[in-house]
C-alpha cells in the first residue's frame, strides 16, 4: 500500500481499562530535569505517536515509561499496574532505536530474537522458543538471516531483528523508538505494514516519529514534546496540503540562506 | 616404556588424578563465566577479583591465627570466596553507576587488594612466599577436600552459568531492554559478578590468582575466532579451557614446569594459531554482490542542467 491511502478497517480505539497511563512524570537524569508533568493515557488499540525535536526527551520519555529510567515525579502505570513486578511483562514489547555496540562474543538473530521472549519472573525461554523465534523472524522477512551474526547485517536488517525480539511474546502494547530512522523507503513500508498488521489484530501502539512519514495513515493521536513537557495532545499534524498532493516535488521554493561570509571559502564547481 | 604406558602411569598417580579432576572442572567452568565477562566487556574483571581475593588470603590466615587454628592456612580459602565475593560486588555496583569515575575506584581496589594481601600476610606472620602459592597456583598440592570443595563450586557456576544463560545474555547483551522486559537485571548482574567471584576461587588453586583471568577469557578469545554464535562460542571455549589445563597440567607430569603459567602459554600458544589460521579456515564467500537488491528510493539527477 502507499502512505497515501486511508487505513483500512483499523479498530477504532476501545473503551476500557488504560493500556498505558502516565500522571504528573517527571525524569531527572545527571541533575538535569529532563521531563516534567507528563501526563496522559493511552486506550487499547490506539495508535499514538511521539513527536518533538530532538533532545525533547522523547526517548527519555519513552524509557521512563518502561521502567528503563528512574523517574523522580508522578507515576506509571502499565495495564493497570504500576511499573515492577506486577506489570504483565509478556504484553509489553519495546523496539529501541538500535543494537548494542558489538562486543567479542558473537550472537546470531535467532538468539539475540530468543532473549525476547524472556520477560518478568521467566528467567528462562519456554520449551518452544527456537520454533517462536524463527516465526518472528519471519514475520520480518528475515528467515534465511536467522543464523548470522548481527553485527554482520546491514543496519536495516538490524532494526528488524530489534522489532522481531519485541514481536516473538506476542504483544498488547508495542512501544518502538524510532524505528524508521536510517532506513531506505522500500524497508521502512514493511515495518509500517507490520505494525498495521498488529493493530488490525488489536495492539496498541505507541511509536517515536520525527516525521510522520509513511505512518501518516495509521497514527490517530500525536502527542508532541518541547523541552520536556507535553505540549500538544491530539490530532496528529498535517502536512500542509500542498505537500500532500500526489506529485509532489518536495524542493524548497525560498533561496537557500546565504552562507556566513567570514573566513576562506572553498568553491567547488561541479559539472554534470 | 611407550607413551601410552606413561600416560597410564600418570593417570594411576593419586595426586595427578586430582590435580586433573580440578583442571578439568576448572577448565571447563571458567570459560563459561568468562564469555558473559568478554560480552559485557568486563574482561578483565576476573583480574580484579583475583586481586581482591589475595587480600581475603591474608585475612584468612590472620583470623586462623587469632582463633589458634592448627593449620595456618585453613581459612585462607574461605577468606578468599568472601573477598571475591564482596570485591565483585562493589565492582558491579561501580560499573552499575557507569562514567568515567568507575574506571579509577577499580583500579583503587585492584591495587589495594594486592597490598592489602602483602600487608596483611606479614602482620599474620606469614611472609610472602606463603602468598606465592596463591598468586601462581599450586595445584600439586589439592587435597581430595579440596577437591570436593572444587567440585562443588564448579557445578554451581556451570548451573547458573549454562542452565540461566539465555537470561544472563539478555542482561548482557542489552541491559536496557532486559530492563524494560521487567526482568530482575540486578539480581541478574550480581549473579554474574558472584559467580566470577566463585570462579576466581576455585581456578586460584590450578593457575593461580594472578593468571586467573587468562584461564576465564583466553578461551573466548580463541572460540569467537571461529564461532559465529553465543552459544557456539561458550561451549568451544569450554571445550578448549578443558583441553589446554588438562593437556598444559600433563605437561609438567614429564617436565618441571609450573603447571598455571603452562597452562596459560598453552592456551596463548592455541590462540596465536588460530589467528594465523584463521584465513586458511574460513572458506571466502562466494563472490556475489552483497547489497540487497531493492528498488531504487534516490532519483538520480540524470541531466542536471539542459
Amino acid at each position: 500500500m502507499s502512505a497515501a491511502q486511508p487505513t483500512p478497517a483499523a479498530p477504532a480505539p476501545a473503551d476500557g481499562p488504560a493500556v498505558l497511563e502516565a500522571e504528573g512524570l517527571g525524569v531527572a537524569l545527571g541533575g538535569q530535569q529532563i521531563l516534567s508533568g507528563i501526563d496522559f493515557t493511552v486506550r487499547p488499540g490506539e495508535v499514538v505517536a511521539l513527536l518533538g525535536a530532538n533532545g525533547s526527551g522523547k526517548s527519555t520519555l519513552v524509557r521512563a515509561l518502561l521502567g528503563i529510567v528512574p523517574t523522580d515525579a508522578g507515576t506509571v502505570r502499565l495495564f493497570g499496574r504500576p511499573l515492577g513486578n506486577g506489570v504483565p511483562w509478556n504484553r509489553v514489547g519495546y523496539v529501541p532505536q538500535r543494537l548494542p555496540a558489538a562486543t567479542g562474543v558473537p550472537a546470531n538473530a535467532l538468539e539475540v530474537v530468543t532473549s525476547g521472549l524472556l520477560t518478568g519472573r521467566r528467567l528462562r525461554p519456554p520449551r518452544d522458543a527456537r520454533d517462536r523465534a524463527r516465526a518472528a523472524l519471519e514475520q520480518v522477512g528475515l528467515a534465511d538471516k536467522a543464523r548470522r551474526p548481527v553485527h554482520e547485517l546491514s543496519g536495516g536488517q538490524q532494526q528488524r531483528v530489534l522489532i522481531a525480539r519485541a514481536l516473538v511474546r506476542d504483544p498488547d502494547l508495542l512501544v518502538l523508538d524510532e524505528p524508521t530512522s536510517g532506513i531506505d523507503i522500500p524497508t521502512q513500508q514493511t515495518f509500517v505494514d507490520t505494525v498495521q498488521r498488529l493493530h488490525a489484530d488489536g495492539a496498541t501502539i505507541l511509536v517515536i516519529l520525527h516525521e510522520l512519514g509513511p505512518f501518516t495513515p495509521l497514527i490517530q493521536r500525536a502527542l508532541v514534546l518541547r523541552h520536556g513537557r507535553l505540549v500538544h495532545d491530539g490530532a496528529p499534524p498535517h502536512a500542509r496540503d500542498e505537500h500532500a498532493e500526489p506529485g509532489h516535488q518536495h524542493t524548497h521554493p525560498h533561496a537557500d540562506p546565504e552562507p556566513p561570509g567570514a573566513g576562506p571559502t572553498i568553491t567547488i564547481e561541479v559539472t554534470p | 616404556m611407550t607413551w601410552l604406558d606413561q600416560i597410564i602411569t600418570m593417570l594411576e598417580w593419586p595426586l595427578m588424578q586430582r590435580a586433573l579432576l580440578a583442571a578439568l572442572l576448572v577448565g571447563a567452568a571458567a570459560p563459561v563465566v568468562g564469555t558473559f565477562l568478554v560480552q559485557r566487556r568486563l574482561a578483565l574483571m576476573g583480574d580484579g577479583i583475583g586481586h581482591v581475593a589475595l587480600t581475603g588470603v591474608a585475612l584468612g590466615w590472620l583470623v586462623g591465627n587469632w582463633a589458634n587454628l592448627a593449620q595456618h592456612d585453613t581459612l585462607a580459602v574461605p577468606g578468599a570466596v568472601v573477598a571475591a565475593i564482596v570485591g565483585s560486588v562493589v565492582i558491579e555496583l561501580v560499573r552499575e553507576r557507569g562514567r568515567t569515575s568507575g574506571d579509577l575506584a577499580l583500579a583503587i581496589m585492584f591495587y589495594g587488594g594486592i597490598a592489602g594481601g602483602v600487608l596483611l600476610i606479614k602482620v599474620a606472620g606469614g611472609t610472602n612466599a606463603n602468598l606465592m602459592a596463591y598468586l601462581f597456583g599450586s595445584i600439586s598440592t589439592v587435597s581430595g577436600g579440596d577437591l570436593w570443595w572444587t567440585a562443588a563450586l564448579a557445578v554451581v557456576v556451570l548451573g547458573a552459568g549454562v542452565g540461566l544463560r539465555t537470561a544472563l545474555f539478555s542482561v548482557s547483551y542489552d541491559e536496557e531492554f532486559a530492563r524494560g522486559s521487567g526482568l530482575p537485571v540486578r539480581f541478574l548482574n550480581m549473579l554474574i559478578a558472584t559467580v566470577a567471584a566463585l570462579t576466581v576461587t576455585i581456578a586460584m588453586r590450578v593457575v593461580g590468582l594472578l593468571l586467573v583471568s587468562a584461564l576465564m577469557i583466553v578461551p573466548v578469545a580463541i572460540a569467537q575466532v571461529f564461532a559465529r554464535s553465543f552459544g557456539r562460542t561458550m561451549a568451544l571455549a569450554s571445550a578448549i579451557g578443558v583441553a589446554v589445563s588438562v593437556v598444559g597440567l600433563s605437561v609438567t607430569y614429564w617436565q618441571d614446569y609450573p603447571p598455571g603459567a603452562t597452562i596459560v602459554v598453552l592456551a596463548i600458544l592455541v590462540y596465536a594459531i588460530a589467528v594465523t589460521l584463521r584465513p586458511l579456515i574460513h572458506r571466502p564467500t562466494p563472490h556475489r554482490d552483497p547489497h540487497p537488491d531493492v528498488p531504487d528510493d534516490v532519483l538520480l539527477a540524470t541531466s542536471a542542467r539542459d
